[in-house]
């Protein structure tokens, strides 16, 4: 609040001085300096940038429900894929998951507070500035909803692929909060919570709390943006988004399983498919060419497309233009960071013939993206079980693109 | 034998003390009180030991039901915008479109939670819309045994509190799996390439 006033008063002198100026200019005998006419308000120019008017790319509801709706709460929205160039996703672009719909919570980083207790030798509770005083680490890695999957009536990767994107994440490791409290014996789950008007509150394994967690205050160089947890969020790398819980305000150490708000939407009986559940697999998908493209013609394209996987670094990828008969290794076009988005990318001639274009990542522990049938064969059910069903666990099944000889794109999993 | 016996505890927390008390390295932050841990300790474990005392019963529930959880869930607990809180006697009421997260006769919540302190969590931090954290405490024991009794759980004079919460039996107290976890460790499933 005060920072907003500082800067309304700063504009209001930065005219006034201008006015006094131009007044002094018109009176006096000098000639008078030009004045460029700006076409953009001073708080763009000076302040705080946009991006062009033409470029128009934008964040759409999942296709199972309205945002808002019709109790005015905003449910998941999908980033748009499609039009992302690098690995990094404009912090305005982040796809938003909220828990049963949600507002947007809008908390004064000078009130806030992280209370991390329970089975740990000192309880404490943390300001936003005493978290600032650890020594903090820059990680980028995606966040991916564990709802993101394929279906054939999606059109598009925004509808197919969506619900995951990917930040330069800025904050205290939560194994040195955790050192700082001392976990006590027997301690084997951490249960983490949000300050937001649900309080979503999910639980995991204290050996993932000690690995590689993340208590976030920063976003690609930024606070966080308040739909990603203004002003704090802890990050769960590779795990499904719903462990990064938004508005981090309490961290329970505790001896077993909670299985509270978070949890209890997610369970499975089944131990291999709650496994393939909670930590993403291996998982790419191509952008361009992407269903509900136009290609304008034959000739020369850029083929490229995002790799991630949860258990690790991208090591390669693979992309087939023949439906899956043959395939060849793309090219990384960017830096590799661990459970982060990775762009590939190859040179790619169309010939103008009707062709399937699909990718598949291979991460650091040699696991391997699937295909329906490959994922067909493993469960025991018919490829057309995947039209009608969900993957089990988190989808991570290569999607197919179908180019038609007249150029149009579309998902080929109809 | 008698200095002994009376150094051995002193000893024992010595050798505990060393083992796992390990000294802050920053020194930062502020200790909570009891009360303000407390204020803010509403995660509810299975054995229920965070449970506030209080109690209620399906009956207490049912008039609570129709004020505060209706408009949204439907008279019958079917049937209405918010999701399914009470599976139908027959299953015609719940056709047309299911909003994501999508809860029907499946995944009712009184008949798929594991555990009932899931259920009393989930009704204490989230609802009602617009209203959470309103409800008291005898309340929601009170919207929790209405929920149970409705999708025949318990019976509806069964009272429920911090103790009797925790036992109820449920259907599907065995429907989750718990999967190891490691650093560095591959899914069970991975393609061939």
């Amino acid at each position: 609040m005060a920072s907003k006033k500082a800067s309304r008063r700063g504009f209001l002198k930065a005219g006034a001085a201008a006015a006094a100026m131009s007044a002094m200019q018109s009176a006096g005998a000098q000639a008078a300096v030009p004045q460029a006419q700006p076409q953009k308000s001073l708080k763009e120019l000076v302040a705080y940038g946009e991006r062009s008017h033409f470029v128009t790319s934008v964040r759409v509801p999942v296709v199972e429900r309205p945002s808002p709706d019709q109790f005015g709460l905003i449910f998941h929205v999908l980033t748009p894929l499609q039009d992302q160039v690098g690995s990094i996703t404009p912090s305005s672009l982040h796809f938003v998951g909220t828990h049963r719909g949600s507002i947007v919570p809008d908390f004064d980083p000078k009130d806030y507070r992280l209370m991390i207790h329970g089975m740990v030798d000192r309880p404490l509770e943390f300001t936003m500035d005493e978290l600032k005083r650890f020594p903090s680490v820059s990680r980028v890695h995606f966040i991916e909803c564990l709802g993101n999957h394929s279906r054939p009536e999606y059109t598009t990767v925004q509808q197919t692929h969506g619900l995951t994107s990917s930040s330069e994440w800025t904050g205290v490791p939560l194994s040195v909060l955790l050192k700082e409290v001392g976990v006590q014996k027997g301690a084997a789950w951490v249960v983490s919570e949000g300050s937001e008007e649900v309080k979503g509150a999910g639980s995991f394994r204290l050996a993932k709390a000690m690995d590689d967690c993340l208590v976030a205050y920063g976003q690609n160089g930024e606070p966080l943006r308040p739909q990603q947890g203004f002003p704090l969020r802890l990050l769960v790398p590779g795990f499904e988004g719903i462990y990064n819980t938004k508005w981090l305000r309490r961290i329970k150490v505790v001896d077993r399983y909670y299985m509270t708000y978070n949890d209890y939407g997610h369970i499975q009986k089944d131990e291999e498919i709650a496994a393939l559940t909670f930590q993403w697999g291996p998982k790419s998908v191509i952008t361009f060419p992407s269903g509900g493209q136009q290609l304008p013609g034959p000739g020369i394209y850029q083929l490229t497309g995002l790799a991630w996987s949860g258990g690790g670094a991208v090591r390669k990828v693979e992309v087939s233009t023949d439906g899956g008969q043959t395939w060849k290794e793309a090219e990384i076009r960017g830096a590799v960071h661990p459970k982060a988005h990775t762009r590939f990318g190859m040179n790619w001639k169309w010939d103008g013939q009707e062709c399937v274009l699909q990718s598949r990542c291979i991460d650091e522990l040699g696991q391997v993206q699937p295909t329906r049938a490959q994922l067909a064969q493993h469960f025991k059910v018919t490829p057309d079980y995947y039209k009608t069903h969900g993957v089990q666990g988190s989808d991570n099944m290569i999607q197919p693109w179908r180019v038609a000889s007249d150029g149009s794109v579309h998902n080929a999993i109809a | 034998m008698r200095s002994l016996r009376g150094l051995l505890p002193v000893m024992i927390l010595a050798l505990c003390h060393a083992a796992w008390a390990q000294s802050p390295t920053y020194g930062l932050g502020r200790t909570p009180s009891a009360e303000e841990i407390r204020a803010w300790d509403i995660a509810i474990s299975p054995t229920g030991k965070e449970l506030p005392p209080g109690s209620g019963t399906a009956k207490e529930g049912a008039q609570l039901y129709t004020q505060k959880c209706a408009a949204c869930h439907g008279t019958t607990g079917s049937g209405g915008p918010a999701p399914m809180l009470i599976k139908p006697q027959s299953a015609s009421t719940s056709s047309g479109p299911c909003v994501a997260p999508c809860i029907r006769e499946g995944n009712v919540m009184a008949l798929h939670s594991p555990y009932a302190t899931t259920i009393w969590d989930y009704i204490n931090r989230g609802m009602p819309l617009s209203q959470e954290g309103t409800l008291k405490p005898n309340e929601v024991y009170a919207l929790t045994a209405f929920l149970l009794y409705k999708n025949g759980v318990i019976q509806e004079d069964d009272v429920l509190d911090a103790q009797s919460l925790p036992q109820v039996k449920m259907p599907n107290r065995d429907g989750y799996a718990l999967p190891e976890w490691k650093p560095g460790m591959p899914r069970p499933f991975s393609a061939k390439p």
